[in-house]
Parts: structure tokens; sequence; C-alpha cells
């Protein structure tokens, strides 16, 4: 699957192989800065965008995470779930390198993302987060206007184009325009929880990233908001691909194409907690007629 | 349980919460008591204090305070023109050097040293130590190494400038770390997804969070520089100069250092001097702090 994807990509001709017939206008060796907004695909996403393959991680030398192979794939929804502790944020981190900030951390084997190894030596993580965009679990908007927070990122990356439409575009693709237009000005720390989660959803988005990994967005939310944000992830997965952890099995249900479900591994000994991918397939099956004992104890609350 | 029984549970059950024992209530008023007796004496000490100098120095302080030029001989005449500008260069240059280097210091310390290595750690072991180093062996050190010795600038602003860089250094590089620590690393963390360099996460979101911080930290330790005598006898600022310093290899005297000798002078004229120049300073540093207070209150970003 992954070489197709690279084939495709590198070579226009291959078009025929996709229903959808987007097509990506760069080439498989340099991330593409702006993704142009593509048609929504009816059929299954037939590329990925991570391709995943036996990765590792491992703080201060203990592993966390092992052996996770799995192609996530591109404009899909995929939910990241599984007991506490079983390293979802972790993996997440990994696909945008917000691992590296953390000292003692340490990635081994291949995250391909289009075409390219994202741990490979010559790639900038920076780079790399300007492509793959977060939210996080605790809304972290910026000491500043709302206006200010939304135009950071373009600022940062060097966006052109007026200031003004790229920040309304945000806030409206985050379905936040209409709550904050009247006051752009004003403070980010005024907001509600839920606004301030959108917040970060729309500055995520204002830098036209190429995937957003979202860590339980909604976690600090109550369920009004959350809807929010999940018929958000609906209209803007047509665009983007998401990677989402959440604890909230419904959830999952609800929005995510395909779920990971995660586990810990005690074989090794209570000291020797490694996270292990049980199973990765489409979300209807994950909870509808799992593979693996595990995962069908997991979601159906039997777990532990 | 007979009629009687409950009505005695019903009698006990109203004094479940028992009164304030007396004991306690008296332990209260006496804590209360002895706290408001060492706030009444320190109040009362500075009142005094406070009274002496203005009655001692208010007849002293008019227009001519501030125009006329020291004297040693005499004391109607005398002014301390030279004093106050020499204290208002000393916290300029000692702002120049302190900011850069302090906030860079402190900058370092916090985002880019690892602190498991050894050498970052005696850095910082060395810089708590240097914050309580007494003022006199700043003093020492601008002599031995400023004024003589590899630099060998004289008794000059600009030595003088130095030498008080380095004793509030140690106080700044404290304070702004702590001001750069209390921004939390979630900002940090949502600068860093969206793209940003370490150094531009640093400049436009770690800096502006703390900035309140580290100007209030700055103030203070300037009000502290321009209040220090020790450290400028030592490294030789002129007493009772006639002249303004115009440069800054220029010989200079601060007020601190003209009213230690004008409170020397057995003529109590001087003493009244010295007096109004000790009202002219505190008003400086009552300013300065005033700005930190209102800073502080201000702008300092409540996480
Ligand atoms: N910064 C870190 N340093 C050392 N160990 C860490 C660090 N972050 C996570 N771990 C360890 O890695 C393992 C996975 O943690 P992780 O946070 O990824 O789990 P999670 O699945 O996201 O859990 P939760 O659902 O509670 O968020 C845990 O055993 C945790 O102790
Ligand atoms: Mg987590």
């Amino acid at each position: 699957m992954p070489d197709t994807t690279r084939t495709a990509e590198s070579d226009p001709t291959k078009t025929m192989d996709e229903p959808t017939g987007s097509t990506s206008s760069s080439s498989a060796h340099e991330v593409s800065p702006h993704l142009e907004p593509k048609p929504a695909s009816e059929t299954p996403s037939t590329e990925t965008i991570f391709d995943c393959r036996n990765v590792d991680v491992l703080y201060s030398g203990k592993l966390a995470v092992a052996e996770v192979t799995a192609p996530l794939m591109k404009r899909e929804i995929t939910a990241l779930i599984g007991p506490s502790g079983c390293g979802k944020s972790t993996f997440l981190r990994c696909l945008n390198r917000m691992n590296d900030l953390i000292p003692g951390a340490e990635v081994r084997g291949e995250i391909i993302y289009h075409g390219q190894d994202l741990y490979a030596k010559d790639v900038d993580p920076v780079q790399v987060r300007k492509h793959i965009g977060m939210v996080f679990q605790k809304p972290n908007p910026f000491p500043k206007s709302i206006y200010e927070n939304i135009a950071f990122g373009p600022r940062i990356v060097g966006m052109k184009g007026d200031m003004d439409e790229i920040v309304e575009n945000a806030l409206k693709r985050a379905s936040l325009w209409d709550d904050v237009k009247d006051r752009l000005k004003d403070n980010a720390f005024g907001m509600s929880g839920g606004q301030q989660q959108r917040l970060c959803i729309a500055r995520a988005l204002a830098v036209e990233p190429d995937v957003l990994l979202m860590d339980e967005p909604c976690s600090a939310l109550d369920p009004i908001s959350t809807n929010r944000i999940e018929d958000l992830m609906l209209e803007i997965k047509e665009q983007y691909s998401i990677v989402i952890v959440t604890h909230n099995m419904q959830q999952a249900a609800r929005v995510s194409d395909k779920t990971a479900f995660f586990t810990v591994d005690l074989s090794a000994g209570e000291s020797n907690r490694v996270g292990r991918l049980v199973e990765h397939d489409v979300t209807e099956k994950i909870f509808t007629q799992p593979e693996d004992k595990r995962t069908e104890e997991y979601v159906t609350g039997k777990f532990g | 349980m007979t009629g009687a029984q409950i009505a005695a549970k019903a009698a006990t059950q109203t004094t479940v919460i028992s009164r304030r024992s007396k004991k306690d209530s008296r332990r209260e008023t006496g804590f209360a008591l002895i706290m408001w007796g060492a706030l009444a004496f320190i109040c009362l000490a500075i009142a005094v204090l406070l009274l002496t100098i203005v009655i001692d120095g208010l007849p002293r302080f008019s227009m001519d305070l501030f125009t006329n030029q020291p004297s040693k001989v005499n004391p109607e005449t005398s002014g301390i023109q030279s004093a106050i500008l020499g204290t208002l260069y000393l916290m300029v240059l000692t702002a120049a050097f302190v900011i850069p280097i302090g906030i860079a210091t402190a900058i370092y310390l916090e985002e880019y040293a690892d602190s498991t290595k050894w050498f970052n750690r005696f850095i910082e072991l060395n810089i708590q130590n240097l914050a309580s180093v007494p003022s006199v062996v700043y003093g020492l050190l601008g002599l031995a190494f400023i004024v003589r010795g590899p630099l060998s600038l004289g008794p000059t602003l600009l030595a003088g400038g130095i030498t008080l860089t380095l004793l509030v250094l140690p106080v700044v590089i404290i304070v702004g770390r702590e001001a750069i620590r209390a921004v939390p690393p979630s900002i940090s963390e949502g600068a860093l997804a969206l793209g940003a360099t370490k150094w531009q996460t640093i400049w436009r979101q770690v800096l502006p969070g703390s900035i309140a911080g580290i100007a209030t930290g700055i103030i203070l330790a300037l009000s502290r520089a321009i209040g220090e005598t020790a450290p400028l006898i030592v490294i030789g600022a002129a007493v009772s100069p006639r002249f303004n310093p115009d440069g800054l290899g220029s010989a200079f005297t601060a007020m601190p250092v003209q009213i230690f000798a004008y409170s020397k002078d057995a003529d109590p004229q001087f003493l009244e001097l010295a007096s109004a120049t000790i009202l002219v300073l505190m008003g400086l540093l009552l300013l300065m702090n005033s700005i930190a207070i209102y800073l502080r209150n201000r702008f300092e970003q409540k996480w």
C-alpha cells in the first residue's frame, strides 16, 4: 500500500488509481506547504498519510510503546483508543515530532509521510510541525487577543495574503466566527473552555496543515461543546487527515473511520509496561466484530 | 425509646457543634495582639526615622539643592546636583548592561541549559550564592579588576556602572528565571506545534508572557543599585565633586556617597544637607517601587 501511494504521488499519470481523482501537486520528496482543498472522498481512502513501521518509543531508555505498525489513511479520521497509560499520547506525539521536546525520549522505526521518513536525519522537526498540527487535551490559547491567537501561526510560517481574511477563514472553519466576530480584540482567556478549544483548533487550521492530531480534545468540555467539535471534525475531514485520541467510546464510534486499539502489555512484568497496538481496522468492525478478544473486552466495557 | 430518652437525645444533638472554648478565643486574641504589636513597632520605627529626616532635611529642600554643586566648606551654598546626575547616569548605565545580560542569561538557564550537566548546575549554584554576597565585596572586585587590574578604567562612571551591574545581575537573573518559569509549558508547546522555532517561541510567547515579572525585577534591582554606598566608596567615587559627570570616563559621585560624606561632617548644617539628600533619594526609590508595583498589577499575566 505505501508503495502505491508513493508512485501515485510521484507519477501524475497514475491518477487513474484514485477514483476520487485527487492528486497532490507536490513531489514525493518535499512536504507540500499548502494543500489545495480536495473533493471529499466518497469511497474509502486508498492513500496512506502516515505509514508507521515498527515504531518503538523509549523514555530514558525504557520502552513505552513497542512495534506499532499501521498505515493511517489520508482524509480519514483515525481514533486511537485504549486504557490509560497504553501510549496513545506518546504515539500521537511521534507523528509530529513533539516527542523531540521531551528530554530522554527516543523514537525508533519509520514513520513515512509523503514518502519521507519523519525521523530521517535531514528532516527538520519544525518543518514537520508546520504540516502536522496538534490540538491538546487542555485548551492552551496564547495570552493574547483572539485575533492574535490565530494570526500567530500564519505569521510564523510566513503565509502570504490578507491576515484579516486568514483569521476570518480559520475562525469560520472552526465554527467560531459567529461567536467572536465582534470581539476579535478581546483576550482569549475570557472565552469559555469550549470556545477556547475551538480557538485552538482554528489556530491549528490557520496554518493550513495537512494533518490534525488531537489528544483528547473534548475531555474538558461539556456535551454541547463536544458535539460542536465532533461536527467540526466531520466537516473538515474532507480536507484534512485527523488522528484523535479519545477515551470516549461513543465519540470514537461516532466520528472515526478507522480505530486503533492500544493496550498495555504486562508480560514483561508490572515495571516493564509496554504499550502495544492490538488492532487497527474500520471503526465499525472494531466495535461490532473485533478480531482480538482484548479489543472486544475493552470496547464492550469488560476490560480489567 | 421512651419519650424522656428522645428528649434527652434531642437536647444533646442541639450542641453537636460545640461552642468555641474560652481558651481558644483567648489564644486567638493573643496571637492577633502579637501580630499587631509587631506591625506597630515597625511602623513606629519607620515613622520616627522619616520624621527626623523630614524635620532635619526639609529646611534645605529647595531649588538650591538641585542647582548647586556640593561643597566641603560652604554648607550654606551646597547642593547635590552632581550627585543626583551621578545616580541617574549610574542607573541608566547599569540598566543598559543588566537588562540584556540578565535576560539572556535567564533565558539560557531556563530554556537551553541542560540542568543534568554539571557545569550548568555549577553556574546555577554560583548565581544563587552571588546574590547573597555583601555589596562591599563587589566593591573590592570592582576596585581590583575594573578600576585597576585588567580593565584599569580608573574610578570612573563606567567602572561604577559595571560594578553595580555585577552587584545586581544575580538578582535580575533569578527573578527573570522565575518569571520565565511561570509561563506554562503548554504555551510553548502550542507555539511549537504550530511550527514555530524554539527562538520564535521564546521571543514571541515566552518573553511577552514573562516580561512584566522581568521588568518588575529589573526595576527593583536598579533601585537596590542606586541605594548602594559601600561599593562606590570602595571603588573610589569622588567626594563632593563640583562638576557633573560628562562622559563614561568621568569621575563621579552618587547620592548615597554624598549622604555619607555630608553626614561625617561635624558641622550640623552638613547633617541637614545629608537629610535633604536622603529625601531626594527616598523620593526616587519610592517612585521606582511604585512603577514596579504598577507594572506588576497592570501587566502581570494570570495563567
Ligand atoms: N514524558 C515522559 N517521560 C517518561 N515517561 C513517560 C512520559 N510520558 C509518558 N510516559 C510513559 O509512557 C507511557 C504511556 O504514556 P501516555 O501518556 O502515552 O499514555 P496514554 O495512553 O496517553 O494515557 P492517558 O490515556 O492516561 O492519556 C506511560 O507508562 C507513561 O508513564
Ligand atoms: Mg494521553
